[in-house]
């Protein structure tokens, strides 16, 4: 199941020039952009892993995509993400964020069924994914 | 301005009268038109007093530029040229202000996406403790990336007497960037050309890897002259025939004396002049000596120059 999560996750693979191009606008924008990975693609797992520090004061995309070739030689299946941090006042928060990289085969949710007091039931959702302990997966 | 060449448009080959009728052409007049770099060479024609071996070379990249851009059109295209540069030459002979010219003219060439230029120093690359300075490097090559990264005073990124530096690693990951990312970046070394040497010698890649070794030369006392009259002109001051005279053989003598650092000396003595001149206008003004009109507020006179520390030491014996 292929996960929707950010801008553009219903539309095709982005290619490594569009993305360059989505870089190139949040820093005409003003906006700083990071890398972040991860191997849980549950939609509540909001903090993914930093791959190195948020760029300041970068202005081509270059820069960026180098990290990002970076991350994915690292990390060939896992999910990466670029954001776009909007550091105005009033702002202060991502602007934009998309996923660049996801593993081959995405196995997707199972929903799970607990019961509690009486007849009222919890739902939770879990990767099929991250079944596997992490040093194994 | 003592250059003629100011309007002439960069020598091109004289390759139109060779081209066959039927064979695919470009026009080189049209390209140059078009990149508007004319405006930026004619402004440095204008601005940059004397120079001439730098103006020439950035003539010549120009140039290369422009057929490597017309090469292109016709689908026979070479692959970016090399532009990484070395400025060498004393202190205050404009290393910097043409690095930063030199950022606009191969913008406009289209050699480089941003029109930026970071500067930076040994600090800037170097780290404190082991591990921090190839994270302190990368990051400052990723914010030049696009652009132009100019390195002042780059002789102090090596230093020989410590073996265990850390400006080895800095220099290591600079050469693989200037030779990886050629397409991305631009880089400019600066310094003073005896230590830029000694440098270059003990790093034997990084000359390999610049193309461009410009050597900024000193500039004469006419030279000197014509730079301070700008510099005049832009912060509305004035210098009478006497006074002109008076700065004539202060530079004269400053010249002779150790540490002159051109330009930057200029600047400086200019500069003093300044405060004397206000605090000569502020004396006769407590004294009476009624309102001060603009003329004299922009006047810099030879009692102002001849002031100077410079002339206490015995003239200069004639060459």
């Amino acid at each position: 199941m292929r996960i929707t999560q950010g801008t553009f996750s219903f539309l095709p693979e982005l290619t490594d020039e569009e993305i360059g191009l989505q870089i190139d606008y949040a820093l005409q924008q003003g906006w700083a952009c990071s890398v972040e990975f991860t191997d849980d693609p549950h939609p509540r797992n909001t903090y993914w892993e930093m791959w190195g520090l948020p760029m300041f004061d970068l202005k081509d995309p270059a820069g960026a995509m180098q990290e990002v070739t970076a991350c994915r030689t690292t990390y060939p299946q896992h999910y990466i993400k670029v954001n776009a941090f909007d550091s105005v006042r009033g702002f202060e928060t991502m602007r934009l964020s998309f996923i660049v990289n996801r593993p081959q085969d995405e196995p997707g949710f199972r929903l799970e069924r607990q019961d509690v007091q009486g007849r009222v039931q919890h739902y939770a959702m879990k990767a099929y994914s991250n079944d596997q302990p992490p040093a194994s997966r | 301005m003592t250059s003629a060449t100011a309007d002439l448009p960069v020598r091109e080959p004289a390759e139109k009268s060779a081209v066959k009728p039927d064979m695919p052409s470009v026009d080189l007049v049209a390209l140059f038109r078009e990149s508007t770099v004319g405006d930026v060479l004619a402004e440095l024609d204008r601005d940059l007093v004397g120079l001439t071996p730098v103006k020439t070379r950035i003539r010549e990249i120009a140039a290369q530029l422009l057929v490597e851009r017309a090469r292109e059109t016709l689908g026979i295209a070479s692959g970016a040229p090399t532009l990484h540069m070395c400025f060498s030459g004393n202190p205050g002979t404009g290393k910097t202000t043409v690095a930063l010219r030199m950022a606009d003219v191969l913008f406009r060439l289209g050699y480089i996406r941003r029109k930026h230029l970071v500067s930076v120093t040994r600090d800037d690359l170097v780290g404190q403790y082991i591990g921090h300075t190839a994270p302190k490097t990368r990051d400052v090559l990723k914010r030049a990336m696009g652009g132009v990264l100019f390195i002042d005073e780059a002789y102090y990124l090596y230093r020989p007497e410590n073996e265990r530096d850390y400006g080895q690693e800095a220099i290591e990951i600079l050469l693989q960037t200037m030779e990886n990312q050629r397409s991305d970046l631009v880089v400019i070394l600066a310094g003073y050309e005896s230590r830029m040497e000694t440098f270059f010698q003990s790093n034997p890649g990084f000359r390999s890897r610049i193309a461009h070794h410009v050597t900024f030369p000193d500039y004469d006392v006419a030279e000197l002259i014509e730079i301070a009259e700008g510099m005049l002109a832009r912060m509305h001051y004035r210098l009478d025939a006497e006074a002109r005279a008076a700065f004539e053989e202060y530079l004269a003598r400053r010249i002779r004396q150790p540490n002159f650092a051109n330009a930057r000396s200029v600047r400086n003595a200019l500069d003093r002049a300044r405060l004397r001149q206000a605090s000569r206008i502020f004396a006769d003004a407590m004294q009476g000596g009624g309102p001060s009109d603009t003329a004299a507020l922009t006047l810099l006179s030879a009692t102002d120059i001849r002031a100077s520390r410079v002339f206490d030491t015995p003239p200069p014996r004639p060459v």
